[in-house]
C-alpha cells in the first residue's frame, strides 16, 4: 500500500517539477524579451549572434536542402512515372519542401547544430560564474546574453528555412530535369500553378517561425537552467536536442491540422 | 553605541536555507564602513552563500540585507542592477569573459555603464591594469593567463567603476606563495587607497588575520563569535579556538556522522 502511495507521490513530484519548470522558462522568456537592452551596443550583440547562430548554420542547411530535394525528385519520379504523371514532379517537391520537410528539417538541423551549441555556451558561462560575475557588474545577463541569441534564433531560423526549400527545389530539378529527363517547362510551370503563395509559402514560414521561437527558447533556457557541472551541461544539450526534436514533431502535427 | 551608517552591509536576523539544510539561522553581521572585514569558517559553512546574499543573486527566507541603508533582497530588478554598479565582487575563479581580452575585460563596465570616451576608458583600463601590476598583459586573452593573473586581471575589473564595497570570495585559494603575497597586499592597498569596504571571505587563516582589521568567525549557521583577529585568537570558546588554532578535532568533530565503527565493520562481515 505505502509503495503505491509513494508511486502516486514520486509521479505528483514529477509533475510539479514539470509545472515549475514550464513557468520557469515563461517568466525567464518574458523578461528576456520584455523592454529594451540598455547596453547601448545591443545591434552589434545581435550581429554577432547572427552570425554564430545563422551564418555558420549556412552549410548544414545548404547540403542537406540539396540532398533531400534530389531524393524526393527521385522517389517522386519513380511514384509517379508509374502513372505516367511524371511531369508533376517540379509540384510534388515543391509543395513537399513549402509545407512540411523545409520547416521541419531546418528546425531539426537547426536543433542540432545551433540549438546545442546555445545550450552549451550558456552553461559554460554559467559554471565558470561568467554570468554571476555579469550580474555584480550589473548588467542583466537575460538582456545582455540571453536577449541577443533568442532574437538570433527567430529571425535566422525562418530564412535559414526558405533559403532550405530553394536549394531543395534546385536539386529536385538537377535530379528531374538534368538527369532523368522531365522536360524543365513543365517542372517548372506545374510548380508555379500548384504553389499559393498564402497557403503554401506563408503557412510553411509561419510553421518556420513557430519552430525558430520553441527551438531556441528551449536551448537558452536550458543553458540557463542547467546544473552548473560538467555533467549538468552535458544533460542539458541533451535535453535541448531531445525536447526540441519532439516539440517540432508534435508542432508540426497540429499546425498542419490546422492549416491545411 | 556605534551608529547606523558606520556599517556599510548590516544583516539582521537572517536565515536561509537550501532545501532541508539551514546554511544561516538567525544571523546578525554588521561589516563596518571603510574597514577590511573577514568572514571565516570551516569549508562549506556557506561563507560564498553569505557574498551572494549580499549581492542579492540569493535572496533569504527571512531577515533584512541593509547595504547603504536600502534592503537589498526587496528592491525592484532594475534597482537592484543599478545598486550593484557601487559593489565589486572577485570571483574564485576570476570568471573573466573568456571571449574578450584583458584590456576589455576591464573596460566591459566601463562601456556599459558609462558614456565615456574612448581615450578615457584606455586611460581609466590602464590605471587598474596598473595597480594590480598587469599593464603589460593588457592583450593577452584569458586562457594565457596562469591563475594569480587572472584573479588580478578579475581584481582591476572589479575595481573599474569604483565601488564602494569590494567582496573576496576565497582569494588566496589554489595560490603559490608569490601570488598570495601579492593579493594580501593588494587588497590592503586598495581598501586603504581607495576608500574601499572589503569583506574577504577565506578560510586560510594567517593570510586573513594579517590583513583584517575585523574577524568574523562563522560555523554551523551561526555566527560563533567576532572581534579584532587578536582577540578572536585568544578567545574561550573552544569552537573558535579550534578553529583558529586548526586543531584537526574538537567540537567540530573529524568523522563525519555515521553508525558505530565496530558494528559498520561487523555488518559487512556477516553479509560476506
Amino acid at each position: 500500500m505505502s509503495s503505491l502511495v509513494d508511486r502516486v507521490a514520486s509521479l505528483g513530484r514529477v509533475g510539479l517539477d514539470v509545472v515549475a519548470a514550464i513557468g520557469r522558462s515563461g517568466i525567464f522568456l518574458f523578461q528576456a524579451l520584455a523592454g529594451r537592452s540598455r547596453y547601448g551596443n545591443g545591434f552589434s550583440l545581435l550581429l554577432k549572434q547572427l552570425y554564430a547562430v545563422g551564418v555558420l548554420s549556412l552549410a548544414i542547411i545548404i547540403v542537406s536542402g540539396i540532398f533531400i530535394g534530389m531524393v524526393l525528385a527521385l522517389q517522386g519520379y519513380n511514384i509517379l512515372k508509374d502513372y505516367g504523371s511524371e511531369q508533376a514532379v517540379g509540384q510534388m517537391v515543391a509543395l513537399t519542401l513549402l509545407r512540411e520537410l523545409g520547416p521541419v528539417v531546418t528546425a531539426l538541423l537547426f536543433a542540432g547544430r545551433a540549438g546545442s551549441a546555445l545550450t552549451a555556451e550558456i552553461g559554460l558561462m554559467k559554471a565558470t560564474e561568467q554570468l554571476s560575475s555579469l550580474e555584480m557588474i550589473g548588467v542583466d545577463p537575460l538582456k545582455y546574453v540571453i536577449a541577443p541569441r533568442l532574437w538570433a534564433g527567430f529571425i535566422s531560423m525562418p530564412l535559414l528555412s526558405l533559403i532550405f526549400c530553394v536549394v531543395g527545389i534546385w536539386g529536385g530539378a538537377m535530379v528531374a530535369v538534368d538527369w532523368l529527363g522531365v522536360y524543365s517547362g513543365s517542372y517548372w510551370s506545374n510548380m508555379q500553378n500548384s504553389v499559393l503563395f498564402g497557403a503554401d509559402v506563408l503557412n510553411g514560414l509561419i510553421k518556420a517561425v513557430v519552430f525558430a521561437v520553441v527551438v531556441t527558447w528551449i536551448a537558452v533556457f536550458q543553458g540557463y537552467d542547467c546544473e552548473p557541472t560538467s555533467e549538468g551541461i552535458s544533460r542539458a544539450t541533451t535535453r535541448t536536442v531531445v525536447y526540441a526534436s519532439l516539440a517540432i514533431l508534435g508542432l508540426d502535427f497540429i499546425l498542419t491540422a490546422l492549416m491545411f | 553605541m556605534p551608529e547606523s551608517s558606520d556599517f556599510i552591509v548590516d544583516l539582521q536576523q537572517v536565515t536561509f536555507s537550501r532545501g532541508e539544510r539551514i546554511i544561516f539561522n538567525n544571523v546578525d553581521i554588521r561589516i563596518p564602513r571603510g574597514k577590511i572585514t573577514g568572514i571565516m569558517g570551516p569549508s562549506g559553512c556557506g561563507k560564498t552563500t553569505l557574498l551572494r546574499l549580499i549581492g542579492a543573486q540569493l535572496r533569504p527566507d527571512s531577515g533584512a540585507i541593509l547595504v547603504n541603508g536600502e534592503d537589498i533582497p526587496r528592491l525592484g530588478r532594475e534597482e537592484l542592477f543599478a545598486a550593484r554598479q557601487h559593489m565589486g565582487m572577485l570571483f574564485q575563479s576570476g570568471a573573466l569573459f573568456t571571449d574578450l581580452n584583458v584590456f576589455e575585460n576591464v573596460a566591459f563596465p566601463l562601456r556599459v555603464h558609462t558614456k565615456l570616451p574612448e581615450d578615457m576608458i584606455r586611460d581609466i583600463v590602464l590605471l587598474k591594469l596598473q595597480a594590480v601590476g598587469l599593464r603589460g598583459a593588457n592583450q593577452l586573452m584569458p586562457d594565457e593567463l596562469s591563475g594569480g593573473m587572472k584573479r588580478r586581471v578579475a581584481l582591476a575589473r572589479a575595481i573599474a567603476l569604483d565601488p564602494e564595497l569590494m567582496m573576496y570570495d576565497e582569494p588566496f585559494v589554489g595560490q603559490d606563495p608569490i601570488s598570495m603575497g601579492v593579493l594580501v597586499r593588494l587588497i590592503r592597498l586598495l581598501n586603504d587607497a581607495l576608500g574601499l569596504t572589503s569583506i574577504v571571505v577565506s578560510h586560510d587563516l594567517a593570510e586573513t588575520a594579517s590583513i583584517a582589521d575585523y574577524l568574523y568567525v562563522v560555523g554551523d549557521g551561526q555566527v560563533l563569535g567576532h572581534g579584532k583577529p587578536d582577540e578572536l585568537m585568544n578567545s574561550d570558546n573552544p569552537r573558535i579556538r579550534q578553529f583558529m588554532q586548526g586543531e584537526p578535532d574538537g567540537p567540530v568533530p573529524f568523522h563525519f556522522p555515521a553508525t558505530d565503527y565496530v558494528d559498520d565493520l561487523l555488518q559487512k562481515e556477516r553479509k560476506r
